[in-house]
């Protein structure tokens, strides 16, 4: 994707940024490389996102723009879209669900699965304004209230993970396989579980917690 | 990403009525990530998920594939798995579960090569930019075909599927708005010679609608073996789709076709014939398989392709065949 040309920009110039937190300053730079930063929210997340400076050829007409509205977790949430978002800068720049990772962008890792009417995707290359109508669950839609989702919950049992960052996408997706039935053994599991990469390796109790978790499927 | 309008077909009619600066989108898995990289900057996409391409149906004419089935579903439907294994496996050894639950069999047919010049816009390739050159000949070819391979480009073409459907004599139906045509695809898939952007016989404003599949009762004892350098969720090195017609240990009929070795999905017709009338078993898979890369072109990187093939077809016809004799 074309680098905007002040990437510096927006944290250098303002004094009020000065004690920007961390996630702020991560998500000016992920907006500004998603190049959504000139939209407006009129949704939940207002405070969260900044105007910065685009290079030209980047600025979406305001005509072109779409009004969405999507179904997250159980919620309406209404937008208005470049029609080049895809779902997942939506849910993360736009709606705050950052539970739901950007890995490599481009369909490759699984980071960014998310399901939707049930079914697992990546996110990354699901464009928002073709997510409507479709009943979308995040890492954040899982648990009841305190209460850990299953797969959630083996996945801590099992230590399914190390540094977490593919964690949200792996358990996603571990959700949709045992909905699949394709956790007959643990070559199968495997092999639907290939679309999501960790690079911690934690593969082989990744594989325990979704076989865990399988055990009382009725729940999931 | 160039920036596009976005709209959603109501009617089939409505879709193919777009113009040619529009693209069709179903799963997009392919369409959005080349519109990230900037290899296609359509400047409307036109959504095509409300068309009523749908449905499988299977009967005495033929297997009948909507083309906006996704590839998950298709893979497991019973009637494939029974009577067409090669193709619920080829579907099955594609991608990744998560792609395979958003991309259509429309577009995997549609879907562009993975060689890495052609993705990468910083690169001169003939079949982005035609005249541009191609670096791949003196570069990276590890990946790329040694049949098919023109003086402008030896991209492989990257589905799986598509080997399935043109070994098994598969149809495609295209509409547009002069109105609709069945091609073979085979046929459909185009060489690259000079001309290696054009990939397909089909018109910008045309939609592929439905995949037909002769109805043969010997397709069930059919298989898809895939080679490639880690054992899931990668293209092909080198593929197998293979289907025989048995009569006791004697071969009466077979069809063949290869994938990861060729600039399209590629019959191996020589082949099947070489094995009609002989009797099952490993001397007879290895003299008829010596003819299928009689026209092959290998590369710096990929010479090891020509053996490979060869390996490839005999271990698929064995698991077909093998055990019969």
């Amino acid at each position: 994707m074309r680098k905007p040309d002040r990437l510096s920009a927006p944290c250098s110039t303002n004094p009020q940024d000065a004690g920007s937190s961390r996630r702020h300053f991560i998500s000016q730079l992920a907006a500004l490389s998603a190049g959504l930063s000139v939209v407006t929210p009129i949704a939940h997340g207002a405070g969260e996102t900044t105007k910065t400076e685009r290079a030209p050829d980047q600025s979406p007409d305001e005509s072109s723009l779409v009004d969405i509205t999507l179904r997250v977790n159980g919620t309406t949430r209404k937008l208005r879209v470049d029609p080049r978002v895809t779902l997942l800068d939506a849910l993360r720049e736009r709606l705050d669900l950052v539970g739901t990772k950007k890995g490599c962008d481009q369909g490759a890792c699984g980071a960014c699965t998310v399901l939707l009417d049930g079914t697992r995707v990546v996110s990354c290359l699901t464009l928002a304004v073709m997510a409507q109508g479709k009943e979308i669950t995040t890492i954040e839609g899982l648990a009841q209230a305190e209460e850990l989702h299953p797969v959630q919950a083996a996945f801590v049992k099992c230590d399914g993970f190390q540094c977490g960052y593919c964690t949200p996408g792996q358990i996603m997706s571990a959700v949709g396989c045992i909905r699949e039935g394709h956790i007959k053994s643990d070559a199968e599991i495997r092999e639907f579980m290939s679309g999501n990469i960790c690079r911690c390796g934690a593969y082989p109790n990744i594989v325990d917690a979704i076989k865990l978790a399988a055990e009382g499927k009725g729940a999931i | 990403m160039k920036a596009f309008n976005y709209k959603l077909a109501g009617t089939t009619e409505e879709a193919t009525s777009a113009g040619t600066q529009s693209a069709f989108i179903a799963g997009g898995t392919n369409l959005v990530d080349l519109m990230k990289i900037d290899v296609m900057d359509p400047k409307e996409l036109v959504d095509i998920n409300q068309l009523p391409m749908r449905g499988i149906a299977l009967d005495n004419a033929g297997l009948r594939i909507g083309a906006l089935e996704r590839m998950a579903y298709v893979a497991e439907r019973p009637e494939i798995v029974e009577h067409f294994p090669v193709i619920s496996q080829a579907l099955l050894k594609s991608a990744s579960a998560q792609l395979r639950n958003m991309a259509s069999i429309g577009g995997n047919l549609m879907q562009r090569t993975r060689c890495g010049y052609f993705r990468d816009v910083m690169m001169p390739c003939n079949k982005r930019v035609p005249g541009s050159g191609c670096p791949a000949f003196a570069g990276e070819n590890r990946m790329h075909a040694i049949l098919g391979v023109g003086d402008a480009c030896c991209a492989t073409h990257p589905s799986d599927l598509a080997v399935a459907l043109v070994a098994l004599d598969a149809t495609i139906n295209l509409q547009g708005p002069k109105g609709s045509r069945s091609v073979k695809l085979d046929d459909f898939y185009l060489l690259p010679k000079d001309t290696p952007d054009r990939e397909h016989a089909i018109e910008p404003d045309e939609l592929i609608t439905e995949v037909t599949v002769p109805n043969a009762s010997w397709y069930r004892r059919s298989a898809y073996l895939k080679i490639r350098d880690r054992e899931s969720y990668e293209f092909a090195l080198c593929s197998a789709a293979i289907a025989l017609d048995l009569d006791g240990s004697k071969i009466r009929d077979a069809r063949i076709a290869a994938g990861g070795v060729g600039t399209k999905p590629w019959r191996l017709p020589d082949v099947a014939e070489a094995l009609i009338g002989k009797q099952v078993g490993q001397s007879t898979f290895e003299r008829a398989v010596e003819l299928a890369a009689n026209d092959a072109r290998p590369l710096s990187q990929n010479a090891f392709k020509v053996t490979l093939l060869k390996r490839t077809l005999v271990r698929a016809l064995m698991q077909v065949g093998g055990g019969v004799a």
